[in-house]
């Protein structure tokens, strides 16, 4: 790229070279795309686990009964949801939803003060060797659900039940 | 930007200003949207999704991240090691943190585990560090909704 000033005369020229600052320029783009990379959203679903013993709501306090979920493990891959006594089979693309849809039923829609949603708790207990993929699909079954883009919040005091020592924990989604 | 090639009277011409306009135009576009954060990530470990998940806010005040393998191994501070050999690590965080007067039980432990790491190595993970004084654990998962975030580094 030539930028070329003449007089009336037409004999003095400046010229400028841009060759290094577009090799400079190029550096820096190889620089950005090599570099860049694209990741997923992450979010959390948060513990409090104190050591000390688990401290439970009053009763009075406590309106709803406690459910217990327990997820069966065959070599890591899930073999059995169990509510309450009930099984919703081991097939996670329907029994998460199947797993989500009775604990609405047990719930309700209601999430005003008063409401079951306030008390609701569940405890969580599972094989030790099943995989963290599938405690976190009945985490995510039990916390609520997304209607019209929103998230909806079913039971927000999970609790694990320990595997060996440690007092249960409540996981707030 | 002109190409002359001499001697046979031919004149080549390859006007080469939209390519670097475009060139520009690259460059603003990855300087707008790139973050030199820390993100903290780990190739070995593939986290589980959860469509309820969302990014946090703001990130902990005070926060440990464990990456758990599937293997069962914890990655804390680039070190990789077993869940029982990670006091040494947990230790010194606890005492960084009573240096910088703050609770230990205030801070997070972030857990980034496999997702087919065994539940029960996350359980005892948890028990590891609940040793050490932490009280607040954080389940990381990855969101399934949203827009991916674009991050810079390997």
């Amino acid at each position: 790229m030539k930028i070329r000033h003449s007089t009336s005369s037409g004999q003095d020229k400046i010229e400028l070279q841009m060759t290094s600052m577009i090799d400079i320029v190029f550096q820096l783009l190889v620089f950005f795309v090599m570099t860049f990379k694209i990741v997923a959203q992450e979010g959390d679903f948060s513990i409090n686990m104190p050591q000390a013993s688990p401290q439970s709501a009053p009763p009075d306090q406590v309106e709803f009964p406690v459910l217990k979920l327990y997820l069966e493990s065959n070599g890591g891959a899930l073999s059995g949801i169990t509510l309450q006594n009930e099984g919703f089979g081991n097939d996670t693309a329907t029994a998460y939803k199947a797993l989500n849809a009775r604990i609405i039923e047990h719930i309700g829609t209601d999430s005003g003060p008063g409401s079951n949603q306030e008390t609701a708790q569940i405890e969580i207990g599972f094989d030790p060797d099943l995989h963290y993929e599938h405690v976190i699909g009945a985490v995510t079954a039990v916390s609520g659900y997304k209607r019209d883009g929103k998230v909806v919040k079913l039971i927000e005091k999970i609790q694990f039940l320990p595997s060996a020592g440690g007092g249960p924990s409540t996981v707030t989604p | 930007m002109r190409l002359r090639r001499k001697g046979d009277g031919g004149v080549f011409e390859a006007d080469l200003t939209p390519m670097i306009d475009m060139t520009f135009q690259l460059i603003a576009f990855f300087m707008v949207i790139i973050n030199f954060a820390q993100t903290e990530q780990n190739d070995k470990v593939k986290l589980p999704d959860s469509s309820l998940v969302k990014a946090p806010d703001k990130p902990f005040e005070h926060q440990v991240i464990v990456h758990l393998t599937q293997d069962g191994r914890a990655i804390v501070s680039g070190q990789m090691m077993f869940i029982d050999g990670m006091g040494i690590i947990l230790g010194r965080e606890a005492r960084a943190l009573e240096i910088t007067q703050n609770r230990v039980s205030d801070a997070t432990i972030v857990v980034r585990a496999h997702k087919w790491a065994r539940a029960g190595d996350v359980q005892r993970l948890i028990k590891k560090c609940q040793e050490y004084g932490f009280e607040k654990f954080a389940l990381r998962a990855e969101g399934r909704q949203g827009i991916p975030k674009y991050i810079s580094g390997r």
